[in-house]
């Protein structure tokens, strides 16, 4: 683990809102005991179905960052689908929004969700369909997103930027540590105490 | 003064973290077999053990055939899975209410066995690897899902790196009109609110119509806010909540219920409680509803014609702008899932498929949501209303709700169904296409032959 201050790569800029879970990964690629080979299954409908859906499009293999609309990632907490997108070599997502979950699940595992507003959003992706070799670079410490000429202010809940600056987006060994707060903490609950 | 939420969360807030999120303990932890075998594998190569072995349950419930549950079970990637979750359980202690052939146990969808064996109880924080989690909260506990990494962390801490959720207020005040059920309140609210009108928040239910619903009412409202953005919904514990609990499996007994009772009501909202918003809706203003679309807010009133520009929706579901959903030929008919599987909600379906018989072209199943209510589903003869009707009675399970399971909808087949989410391909075909609806609605569907306004059906019976 070691902190991150900065994802920079070309970008896949993906349409659409309410791109749920079961779209992202469907559940039949949920059917394993292990997160192996995830990033061979990502939109794998969504790809069947549209033969001009981005993650088709080989110019956009490699990149780094996706760049979405609203409510990314809504519907079932299946840690699979960000599984997948990270395995697939997505290290950093830029939407309009985030279901709740997708992004925390995200953030621990080392993939920031910055949002932006719409029409920041609107000018990222279109530059990305015109100019699809144009590097992003997304700062985690100011939220900056720039592309090219196109600079745009994205923004990360304070609790996980300041996880990402200072290398503590994986939470376990901090919930670890001093354990006996935890084990004072229980004690005091009557449901755990014995009422 | 405090909201259920601040109370519950400052009660459980162990410490700030160095990152500024709070350390969360987690009374509840429910684990089942999709989410949790990679969790186990990471504290397994950590050496991490698990502290609180007695506060996490654990079933098997998505990927279960509702047909048999003889093991080993056909499909051999299900029969790892469960055999991946029974090794863990034993490894560190932790109780399985496993799958049987004989249903004589206590196996079932997650979000029916915590409520119904007295495991989800007022003011606990709850988490699970699954979406809906929230529906916990009709017992006044703080309820979300979560990923597989924190149910790593669970595992490992009893704890979550969390924010807080700010609360909405959603007041539901009046009488709902006959055929107008629970699944209608929360498929409007989400109308209301958009799918990502919750986001950031916890939803607080009350009002009348709310405060006039039982428990298994409530979860089916609590159970759809991750639908509306929200992570967790909860309505405040009243008297309808402890007589709920009052006597189940793992609720406190003798003095210790009075106890728990008396911190119980004191969790629940102050009178003056502030909210970070409030909304109110008119409960005779609510409908029959029925989702058109692919995404659970785009829904309509049976009676009403369907408004849109969303063309990627329209064309998937093969509707027009303008057109009705009432009429619309079904292929499939599904009652069950974490929504509206419970005991209450076969029983109300059944009232209205006795004497009728399901329409010859519909594929029909009923699929109880835990091994319990299929007994005492049993033993009200709920199942032979069904089968003679021409439903099929099945065994416990998540079903068609995901398709994790033989039941499927093949090619784009149209099912009304009882549970929660409209995704294209959720009921596990890529072009299958799912109609949301309450669970009698589902079944006059069924009857009809197609999506009907089952007030009209109703009233026959009255006539």
């Amino acid at each position: 683990m070691a902190s991150i201050t900065a994802i920079s790569g070309r970008a896949l800029p993906l349409r659409g809102n309410e791109l749920d879970t079961d779209r992202i990964m469907p559940a039949r690629f949920l059917k394993a005991v292990t997160f192996d080979g995830l990033e061979h299954h990502v939109f794998e409908d969504d790809r069947k179905g549209n033969p001009n859906h981005p993650f088709n499009n080989a110019t956009y293999n490699g990149s780094a960052i996706l760049v979405v609309n609203e409510n990314f990632g809504c519907g079932s907490s299946r840690e699979h689908a960000p599984q997948g997108l990270l395995r697939w070599g997505i290290k950093a997502i830029v939407g309009e929004s985030f279901s709740e979950i997708f992004r925390g699940n995200s953030a621990v595992l080392g993939m920031p969700c910055f949002t932006a507003d719409k029409a920041s959003i609107e000018a990222l992706q279109a530059l990305l369909e015109k100019a699809p070799d144009t590097v992003v670079d997304a700062r985690v410490d100011t939220g900056v997103i720039t592309a090219g000429s196109l600079k745009v202010q994205g923004n990360l809940p304070a609790g996980v930027r300041d996880a990402f600056v200072t290398d503590k987006w994986n939470p376990t060994s901090m919930l670890l540590a001093d354990y006996d707060t935890v084990r004072a903490t229980a004690s005091t609950l009557p449901y755990v105490a014995g009422f | 003064m405090p909201t259920l939420f601040e109370k519950v969360w400052n009660a459980h807030a162990v410490r700030t973290l160095p990152s500024g999120q709070t350390q969360l303990f987690v009374g509840l932890h429910l684990v089942h077999e999709v989410t949790s075998p990679q969790a186990f594998d990471m504290i397994r190569q950590h050496g991490w053990g698990v502290p609180y072995p007695q506060r996490t349950f654990a079933t098997v419930d998505h990927i279960v055939p509702t047909s048999s549950q003889k093991r080993p079970f056909l499909d051999v990637i299900a029969e790892e899975m469960t055999t991946a979750l029974e090794r863990n359980c034993q490894q560190y202690g932790i109780r399985l209410f496993a799958p049987g052939d004989d249903l004589a146990g206590n196996q079932g969808i997650v979000h029916v066995i915590g409520p119904e064996m007295g495991l989800t109880q007022p003011g606990m924080t709850i988490a699970c690897g699954d979406s809906h989690t929230s529906t916990h909260g009709a017992l006044g506990a703080i309820a979300f899902g979560i990923g597989t990494s924190q149910v790593r962390d669970v595992l490992a801490s009893q704890s979550l790196a969390m924010d807080p959720l700010k609360v909405r207020r959603i007041d539901v005040n009046g009488t709902l009109k006959p055929g107008v059920y629970a699944k209608d309140v929360i498929l409007t609210i989400i109308r209301r609110l958009g799918v990502n009108g919750g986001v950031g928040y916890a939803y607080e239910y009350g009002g009348t119509t709310i405060d006039n619903m039982s428990i298994d009412e409530r979860m089916t409202v609590c159970n759809m806010s991750v639908e509306g953005g929200a992570r967790a919904g909860y309505v405040n514990p009243d008297e309808k909540t402890f007589a709920y609990l009052k006597g189940r499996q793992y609720a406190p007994q003798g003095d210790a219920w009075d106890r728990a009772v008396a911190w119980w009501t004191s969790l629940a909202s102050d009178a003056d409680a502030t909210y970070d918003d409030h909304v109110v809706i008119d409960a005779a203003t609510i409908e029959p509803t029925v989702t058109w679309g692919i995404n659970p807010a785009q829904s309509v009133g049976v009676s009403e014609a369907i408004a849109t520009k969303d063309e990627e929706a329209l064309t998937y579901m093969g509707f027009a702008d303008g057109q009705k959903v009432a009429g619309t030929r079904i292929d499939v008919a599904f009652i069950g899932s974490c929504t509206n599987g419970r005991l209450s909600d076969l029983a109300e379906a059944a009232k209205f498929v006795q004497g009728r018989h399901v329409a010859s072209h519909v594929k029909a199943l009923v699929v109880p949501g835990s091994q319990e209510i299929s007994r005492k589903a049993e033993a009200m003869g709920l199942d032979k209303i069904f089968t003679a009707a021409g439903f099929e009675w099945r065994g416990a399970g998540c079903s068609m709700c995901l398709a994790m399971n033989p039941d499927k909808l093949v090619g784009n087949q149209i099912s009304a169904s009882s549970s929660n989410r409209n995704f294209k391909g959720r009921q596990g075909s890529p072009t299958g296409r799912t109609l949301l609806m309450s669970p009698v609605m589902v079944a006059a569907a069924a009857i009809a032959g197609e999506v009907t306004d089952v007030r009209e059906m109703l009233e026959e019976v009255h006539a």
